[in-house]
């Protein structure tokens, strides 16, 4: 530039600029640093969509044929002098007999059928035990509730459709294949072909399992037979009681907090702990949850109410947060305005802050839900992860009943020896996912819809 | 505003809760993972042929489950723990503390601890407890001397056994299955290959050498697995030389996917452990709180279903899940009957 200026005036100043159509250097090193930024981002979001992918891909390869089970269809005679030896139809003398005595009822039935079919089990070199096992145990289960329910159907002959024996299930769904099954001794190639025969004459067919979202969770002995139904109830009467928790206190203490606490050191430490307790590790929250509610309000164990209050102290610092966040977020004016005509300081919060900030209320609202939903190491602490197979009464009863939850019954599958129960755990992660997206599009539509911009 | 009627009904709740706590139906369970599948078994099938609902079984370790039995008498204190392993003097003293008196110790069957190996990999036919001590332990004989271990093959102690790197992935020491590895294994494996003979002459005392000998190696070449058996089972998967710990019950359900390894000539199953001729396995056990006997609804019923000859039979489904069946079950079935606490009928 100097030089520039020590020129004479009456030539003309020849800086050069370059063309404004053309980039110099240094435009061009800007120019290439940023495209070079938007390619860390873009690589950056597409590692994690490859994640995303990638996860999603497992989980519903593994997970969807959970929803589909195979199933035998019998025709069971239900034996008058087996069930009933006396004739009374006393449903009292009917329940003595237990299910092990169902069992060769069951085993005649598939006997019958592959008559019918023409079918020999012997060709299969299957005996008679090995052909019975291909059904679930908990065929003679199924079959005696039946019986329990109806004590007048004894003796006549009833359609039934069982449930196939896990492994032969997961011939059909590709987890068992000739190779295995002969290096397995629960389950023989003889009986995998005879599943096949049975196919061909219709007996055995493979279709939507409504039990697997229905049913209660079942032993190792019947991977086929497990549901989440107990899960799913215990899953949705903790988010209830951590609603009807949760929300109130939340808003009632964000609402003091943001309105009308008076700037002072303890409202400045009451600040710094929530923040604090929204960091907090969730186990610490049952380990508390063990020592005040079971051990000393004498809370029963295992119970959603007790997930629910241990949830809610979880949940509790995010809905504060969220909810001052969007207190702050209504501009002053309202409250001046509102105060302007007249209205006391509660006035101007309950019919003009609150309604406005409400979108923002609900969506963390529904946030801390499913983050609560998907939780699960604090209710390992309080007896959660357990075997339960009695669904809870009707609330407000059913709150104290044992129950599961949605993510102790995955972590509870995963740990079975059967590799059956990898397919169900991963059944069970999807029905989980769907839960979450459902509550986080709901949370998006109240924003969208209700949320106003000034 | 609805604030009202929300704290309304959180009172109620509160209320409700009051007289709710006051009587539970159900028999609740609590311990050992290992006993976890025989106990969710008998759970189902007395809930399905009893009119009692079916118990709540929980799992999370025996010491865990003793720790909760022993807490007190009461409905919010668990009627059953499972456990891997007899109880302890020390916990049978916190348990009289908190009022726990009388309890009765029910042994359901043996559970058989196996080696296994990924089904394609090399097979390990001839694995004696002294192989598997040189292979894992920190400190072997090595020429008349204590050395620390410095194999890195099988076939450097043991021409029969294949010729692959050493790989190990025992248990932690949480899990109730190491000790049994330790104690049936590893301190045979000692004991058998001298090592234990040259600790003591070399100046330690027998307890110091006892504890030399189980000290696992921690070059990498035993990785101890704090999971549980699905873990194991994962990186044996990855790893086509790995030999794992088992439980029976767990590698039969998953023959598909291990070779199982014979101990001293002979293969593991349920035949082989009853009669003792395959010499890893331990007694698994429940114990019952008499004070909740006719208060619990149910807890009779369970317990002796639990050990009745349809259930824990050679016949029975537990068997056919991989429990030993005991061979004195009619003695355990009296002592259920006639609810014999631990010192009555010793």
């Amino acid at each position: 530039m100097t030089d520039a200026i020590a020129q004479t005036p009456d030539e003309p100043r020849r800086v050069d600029v370059g063309s404004l159509m053309a980039h110099d250097e240094r435009t061009r090193r800007r120019n290439r640093a940023e495209r070079r930024f938007q390619l860390y981002g873009l690589t950056a979001i597409g590692v994690g969509l490859l994640a995303l992918v990638v996860l999603l891909v497992s989980i519903l390869s593994q997970g969807l044929p959970a929803f589909q089970q195979t199933f035998i269809t019998l025709d069971v005679h239900l034996d008058a002098t087996k069930l009933d030896k006396n004739g009374t139809r006393d449903i009292e003398e009917i329940k003595k007999v237990s299910t092990f005595g169902y069992a060769p009822l069951i085993k005649a039935a598939a006997e019958a059928k592959m008559e019918e079919l023409g079918i020999n089990p012997e060709e299969f070199g299957v005996t008679g035990k090995d052909a019975q096992a291909m059904i679930s145990k908990e065929a003679a289960a199924q079959l005696r509730r039946f019986v329990i329910a109806n004590p007048d159907r004894i003796g006549d002959t009833v359609e039934f459709e069982f449930l196939a024996n896990g492994r032969i299930d997961g011939y059909y769904k590709g987890r068992v294949t000739m190779e295995s099954a002969e290096r397995d001794s629960n389950v023989s190639p003889g009986q995998l072909q005879l599943a096949d025969a049975l196919k061909q004459g219709g007996a055995l067919s493979k279709h939507f399992n409504w039990s697997f979202i229905t049913a209660a969770d079942a032993s190792e002995n019947r991977p086929e037979a497990a549901g989440i139904g107990v899960a799913i109830i215990g899953s949705l009467y903790m988010m209830i009681v951590v609603l009807c928790l949760a929300l109130p206190i939340g808003v009632a203490a964000s609402i003091y907090l943001e309105e009308f606490a008076p700037t002072n050191w303890f409202t400045d430490l009451i600040e710094v702990n929530i923040s604090n307790l929204a960091a907090v590790p969730s186990i610490v929250f049952g380990i508390l949850g063990l020592a005040i509610f079971i051990n000393y309000a004498g809370l029963p164990q295992s119970a959603p109410i007790v997930g629910g209050l241990v949830l809610t102290l979880m949940t509790l610092p995010t809905i504060i947060i969220s909810t001052r966040a969007s207190l702050k977020s209504v501009p002053p004016s309202i409250r001046d305005a509102a105060l302007g005509v007249g209205a006391s300081k509660m006035q101007s919060v309950f019919h003009h802050v609150l309604p406005l900030a409400m979108p923002g209320i609900l969506t963390g609202t529904i946030i801390g839900l499913a983050q609560a939903l998907g939780e699960t190491a604090p209710l390992m602490l309080i007896g959660m992860v357990a075997f339960v197979r009695e669904f809870p009464s009707a609330p407000p009863e059913g709150f104290f009943d044992p129950a599961s939850a949605l993510p102790v019954q995955v972590y509870n599958w995963t740990q079975r020896a059967d590799p059956a129960f990898v397919e169900r755990a991963s059944g069970a992660i999807i029905v989980l996912l769907l839960f979450l997206l459902c509550m986080n599009m709901i949370a998006i539509i109240l924003r969208r819809r209700f949320e106003r911009r000034w | 505003m609805s604030l009202v009627k929300l704290t309304a009904s959180t009172l109620a709740i509160a209320a409700v809760s009051a007289t709710a706590a006051a009587a539970r139906d159900n028999v609740q369970v609590a311990g050992s993972s290992t006993v976890l599948p025989y106990a969710s078994i008998v759970a189902e099938a007395f809930g399905e042929n009893f009119d009692f609902p079916t118990p709540v079984v929980e799992s999370g370790g025996s010491s865990a489950g003793l720790k909760r039995f022993c807490e007190g008498v009461g409905e919010n204190t668990i009627d059953i723990a499972n456990a891997s392993r007899a109880i302890r003097e020390k916990e049978i003293e916190a348990c009289a503390a908190a009022g726990v008196t009388d309890i009765v110790e029910v042994r359901i069957g043996y559970d058989g601890i196996v080696f296994a190996s990924q089904i394609d990999g090399p097979a390990f036919d001839a694995l004696e407890p002294a192989d598997l001590f040189n292979a894992l332990s920190d400190k072997v004989l090595k020429d008349g001397e204590i050395v620390d271990n410095p194999y890195t093959k099988w076939s450097e102690f043991n021409a029969d056994l294949p010729d692959v790197e050493i790989i190990a992935f025992p248990p932690g020491t949480k899990h109730g299955t190491r000790e049994v590895f330790e104690e049936k294994v590893i301190l045979i494996g000692c004991e058998e290959s001298g090592a234990f003979e040259a600790m003591v002459a070399g100046g330690m005392s027998e307890d110091d050498a006892e504890r030399a000998c189980i000290s696992l190696r921690t070059d990498g070449k035993a990785v101890d697995i704090d999971g549980d058996y699905t873990e194991t089972l994962a990186r044996i998967d990855a790893n086509p030389n790995g030999v794992g710990i088992f439980g029976l019950a767990f590698y039969e359900n998953n023959q598909d996917k291990l070779k199982v390894a014979t101990m001293s000539g002979i293969v593991p199953s349920t035949e082989s452990i009853a009669s003792g001729e395959y010499p890893v396995s331990r007694p698994l056990y429940f114990y019952i709180k008499k004070a909740h006997v006719g208060v619990i609804p149910g807890l009779q019923e369970y317990a002796s279903f639990f050990v009745a000859d349809e259930i824990a039979g050679p016949d029975g489904p537990l068997s056919a899940y991989g429990l030993v069946s005991d061979p004195e079950l009619a003695d355990t079935q009296g002592l259920v009957e006639n609810l014999t606490t631990m010192g009555e009928g010793m």
